[in-house]
């Protein structure tokens, strides 16, 4: 089967998997709805409770596990392949970190009111993470024309530590009530209520997805070496450049959405290379379709398995992507 | 323990009454006598407990507050000594406290203060009632038994005429809220069907739309309050700048809901909301006047 062809079928069979969790997952719930009353146009919508469970609710949730379920896979196979690291997450940089601390500073603060319509903790935190991909890039950068992926690598890590240390800071000043929902937010949660989240969220993964769209082919060859890429017409630089920033961007953007959902990132990239191969042309798509569908499933089960309470997302996703994880580990020896 | 000294406070009570207006020489004496079981130096790291101490005339001897203490004003002139997470054990020994107030959970405060041999007051609260049976407990330990029981009593009382006066009326299902992020529906905290904030709706004439959930918070999706359908939304704990119409219409995309339709959503300002202290039934009071307005003509 030439690569076109496959390409193809990748993209149609994880493209119609994660459409079908994503149809499937509003239908259910901690509620029961009737499917045939959320259409019933004779009942106005102000009226129909399970028309606004539908559309309200649930329907926004989806999109937004889908958006961040999608963006925090394919952050997570760019990352991997700029840093020739299995190990390196979406978080690995980070990003997390500083959108969790402006996060957790909006929180503490109490800001009442966001700009523009756009509540104060997301933006906050998204400032927050363009500030870490900010340092961490100026500082690989530094000492040399192009990105030192080492730089980038200790420079993350230790930025990681550095803001966590500083978000602990932030709780400790912190009262018990704002402690808590702090904590809240680090386990992440999709439920976003309505869809001026997504549409703020959109466009820089939008921007970050189009950026992806040009790297797979050049990120098989940078996947071997730098020198070897570069003698085959690869601008390194730039192309670093690019995945950096393109999948810091959207990091950002998934993270303030739903908070710091942990384990897809590397879960999914992984999961997905045993099932296509090691082609970023193939990677790449099934990664982003299998990140939605993963999270889409995930968040479900964290809307029902104890209803009416929640497992907040980030639990679930680290309970199913921890343990196999390890397994994935065991399984490559 | 509790009750011998219970019994010896009852005991230098008479003997105080009895000599009143003899010498002052004798009554020196009474106070040195007063001074021995009555704690002088007394730590409180509780916002709750630091507000029974002040309400029944004993917060002359507070001597140390938790950081999270802001009422009354008073409190804020006591050195800070942590909060129930984090007290500050060093900063406690170093004011050198005849008592300290320590709540149920704090194990490792309690371990260092008997190492310590300090003498503490241990307490745990979980519904409306265990109020003012701190507030009775506290006034006996602390040598005010009769300020206190006359704070509890007076608490029970406006509690009760509360309840009186929304006796027989239609309990409307009302969502406590406790906690959302400002102007979104996000993050939404309600209380469940155990400890006091669900007995203060109850007494409030309220009927919780979470009395099936048998825990003190449970954490509310956008689907749940419409499953659910409260008739009203009381809103507590909000801090006063965070108050807001703008804040209030984050409900609005909700319009099933018929509290939302019909705009019964109450935003309940100020800390003393969420405080399980003397101004409890204050709280109430503020709870019923919203959900039962025509009884507080």
């Amino acid at each position: 089967m030439n690569i076109a062809r496959r390409i193809a079928v990748t993209w149609l069979v994880f493209g119609v998997a994660a459409l079908l969790v994503c149809v499937a997952a509003p239908l259910v719930g901690s509620t029961s709805i009737d499917f045939w009353r959320v259409f019933d146009s004779s009942v106005p919508f102000a009226d129909n409770t399970d028309a606004q469970i539908f559309f309200v609710a649930r329907l926004p949730r989806v999109l937004a596990g889908a958006l961040v379920g999608s963006t925090l896979a394919a952050s997570g196979v760019v990352l991997q392949a700029l840093l020739r690291n299995p190990l390196a997450t979406p978080f690995t940089l980070g990003v997390s970190a500083g959108a969790a601390l402006g996060a957790m500073l909006a929180l503490t603060l109490d800001v009442p009111s966001g700009i523009a319509g756009f509540s104060a903790v997301p933006i906050a935190s998204f400032a927050g993470s363009l500030g870490a991909v900010g340092i961490v890039y100026g500082l690989a950068r530094a000492r040399r024309r192009g990105l030192s992926t080492n730089v980038l690598l200790l420079a993350g890590v230790t930025l990681n530590s550095f803001f966590s240390a500083l978000i602990l800071f932030v709780q400790f000043l912190s009262d018990f009530t704002q402690t808590f929902r702090t904590v809240r937010w680090l386990m992440g949660d999709l439920d976003v209520s309505s869809y001026a989240p997504l549409l703020a969220a959109a466009p820089p993964i939008a921007l970050s997805f189009a950026a992806f769209a040009v790297l797979p082919r050049r990120m098989n060859l940078l996947s071997v070496s730098d020198e070897s890429a570069a003698s085959r017409g690869v601008d390194v630089h730039r192309t670093q450049r690019l995945a950096f920033l393109s999948a810091s961007l959207a990091t950002g953007a998934a993270v303030s959405l739903g908070g710091p959902i942990g384990f897809i990132g590397i879960v999914v990239p992984h999961l997905i290379r045993l099932m296509v191969g090691a082609d970023h042309r193939l990677v790449l798509p099934a990664s982003a379709f299998g990140g939605a569908a993963f999270l889409v499933a995930c968040d479900t089960i964290s809307r029902t398995a104890l209803a009416p309470l929640e497992v907040p997302v980030g639990v679930v996703t680290a309970i199913i992507g921890g343990p196999f994880f390890l397994w994935l580990l065991i399984r490559n020896r | 323990m509790a009750a011998h000294t219970k019994s010896l406070t009852v005991f230098v009570f008479a003997l105080v009454l009895c000599v009143s207006g003899v010498s002052r020489i004798t009554g020196g004496a009474i106070s040195v006598a007063l001074a021995q079981i009555q704690p002088q130096r007394i730590v409180s790291i509780i916002p709750s407990t630091t507000e029974m101490l002040f309400a029944m005339s004993a917060g002359r001897r507070v001597i140390g507050v938790g950081n999270f203490d802001r009422y009354p004003p008073e409190a804020l002139t006591r050195p800070k000594v942590g909060g129930l997470i984090d007290p500050d054990v060093e900063r406690i020994l170093s004011l050198k406290p005849d008592l300290v107030i320590v709540y149920g959970t704090q194990s490792e405060l309690r371990a260092q203060l008997e190492r310590a041999k300090i003498p503490m007051f241990l307490y745990q609260h979980a519904g409306l009632s265990d109020i003012t049976s701190t507030i009775r407990d506290l006034g006996t330990r602390v040598g005010n038994p009769i300020e206190s029981a006359a704070l509890a009593d007076r608490i029970e009382a406006e509690i009760e005429d509360v309840r009186k006066r929304v006796a027989g009326r239609p309990r409307p299902r009302t969502l406590l809220v406790f906690g959302r992020d400002a102007e979104t529906l996000r993050g939404i905290y309600a209380s469940g069907a155990i400890g006091f904030l669900h007995d203060m709706l109850d007494a409030a004439g309220g009927m919780n739309v979470f009395a099936d959930v048998k825990r003190q918070s449970i954490q509310t999706t956008s689907e749940l309050a419409v499953a659910r359908a409260p008739d009203v939304i009381v809103e507590i704990g909000v801090d006063t700048a965070s108050a807001s119409g703008r804040n209030l219409r984050a409900w609005d995309a909700l319009p099933s809901i018929p509290a939302v339709r019909n705009k019964r959503i109450y935003q309940l300002a100020g800390d003393g909301m969420m405080n399980p202290g003397p101004r409890i039934s204050a709280s109430v009071r503020r709870v019923a006047e919203v959900l039962h307005p025509d009884a507080f003509k």
